[in-house]
């Protein structure tokens, strides 16, 4: 069976850095996956309320989308897509009633019942392809960084959709090793990075973003990897201000882990769009690791 | 601040309304606390969780209406995770977050928002934050 992949609305635009970089990458472990046709966007957040249906309706006519490409299977990068798309599905899969009324609803569309699984980039790295096969393919190991791994929640919460029991997740670990890179552990790797709220309530989101990116700081880490394109503006584009609010001490790289994946890989630096990450990650890749950094955008 | 507990204030279809869009059990709450110690926000929050859930509890909707917290909430989960009574704290905020959006309120002024912002904020952000902030 066909494995199909799902971008969704940033990827195309603002966090291109995160699907070029992840693409190339894999292209270069030897699988090619192939785009849904006429995708739309999940929603980005799964609606929690018993009698909110239509919302579910977008991300399920993308598992539709699957299901006609002859896939059974629907790859995502983003950590909310992921979340959303997997809430979706398990909701076709485990309520009848919702599910009748949904499919109902959709009736030019062929009738949906959880059939295609989705799984997160970092699963399928693992599942797919193996750390022993990315290892084998490294080129320039990142020996010597010491990299937070940071997944947030929308890929460990609910326990659900989990791509790893929430508590002490490993699988960034296991990736950041086969690159030869050293994870360093924290207590903030599954704290909340204030989301959302980065519009409505941003004092409160900056306070929880500067306790991840302290909090890795201090615990020993040179940078940090993330899968998510908000945690990465939040952890990512804010640190100046959270400097100059005395926040932070220091600025703290922050990587798409596929950015960090494609330059252990050895491809070619435009790949990874540094371009659109916060400068800071690309002059350390240069001074502090020249063996696997880039030549610059 | 006192609460008033009379039937002038006490709403049984309020509490009704919350169980019915959250599919929580809310009387299962045995206030222990864990939501709001858990809870990234909570620093910002006017009121623990675990206070808007007594209220809920005993159907005081007017007070509930008066706290911020189901707008501060980020739905990151971890009160869901986390409750030893197993309720889905998430859905709780969300059933009150939209008794309160189906009013017709927006909790977020598109128009002013910072523009500097919006240029680099992902897609993601404000999908997300309208879908629960606004009606």
């Amino acid at each position: 069976m066909k494995v199909s992949y799902y971008p969704g609305c940033t990827l195309k635009t603002k966090a291109r850095n995160l699907e070029e970089s992840a693409l190339a990458s894999l292209r270069a472990l030897g699988v090619e996956l192939e785009e849904l046709e006429r995708w739309n966007c999940c929603g980005a957040v799964h609606s929690l309320s018993e009698d909110d249906l239509i919302h579910q309706v977008a991300p399920i006519r993308d598992l539709v989308r699957a299901l006609e490409q002859g896939s059974d299977t629907v790859v995502t990068l983003c950590s909310m897509c992921y979340n959303t798309l997997a809430r979706a599905n398990r909701l076709m899969r485990e309520d009848e009633v919702k599910r009748g009324t949904i499919n109902a609803f959709m009736d030019e569309e062929k009738d949906y019942s959880g059939e295609v699984e989705v799984v997160h980039f970092l699963t399928f790295l693992r599942d797919r392809v193996g750390w022993e096969a990315v290892r084998s393919k490294v080129k320039k190991p990142l020996s010597g960084m010491q990299v937070a791994p940071y997944y947030g929640c929308t890929l460990l919460r609910p326990r659900d959709v989990a791509i790893e029991a929430p508590g002490q997740p490993a699988l960034m670990g296991e990736f950041l090793r086969a690159l030869d890179a050293e994870p360093v552990d924290f207590a903030d790797k599954t704290l909340c990075c204030g989301s959302y709220q980065i519009l409505a309530h941003p004092e409160a989101a900056l306070d929880v973003s500067a306790s991840i990116l302290q909090g890795a700081l201090d615990a020993g880490a040179d940078s940090l990897i993330l899968s998510c394109p908000l945690c990465e503006y939040n952890l990512g584009k804010t640190q100046k201000k959270l400097m100059a609010l005395g926040k932070l001490s220091r600025e703290v790289p922050v990587y798409y882990f596929t950015q960090l994946l494609a330059v252990a890989l050895g491809l070619d630096d435009a790949v990874c769009r540094f371009d659109l990450s916060d400068a800071s990650a690309l002059e350390f890749l240069k001074c502090r690791h020249p063996a696997g950094a880039p030549a610059g955008p | 601040m006192p609460i008033e507990i009379s039937e002038k204030t006490v709403k049984s279809e309020f509490i009704e309304k919350v169980m019915e869009l959250s599919g929580q059990n809310i009387q299962d709450c045995f206030q222990c606390g864990t939501c709001g110690g858990a809870c990234p926000m909570s620093g910002h929050m006017d009121t623990m969780p675990r206070r808007v859930m007594r209220m809920a509890q005993l159907g005081l909707e007017e007070a509930v209406g008066k706290t911020e917290t189901c707008w501060t909430c980020a739905s990151c989960h971890t009160c869901t995770v986390n409750c030893p009574r197993g309720i889905d704290m998430a859905r709780v905020m969300e059933a009150i977050r939209q008794l309160r959006l189906r009013r017709n309120v927006d909790m977020v002024e598109v128009s002013k928002l910072d523009e500097e912002v919006l240029r680099e904020l992902p897609q993601i952000a404000m999908v997300s934050c309208f879908r629960k902030l606004t009606s």
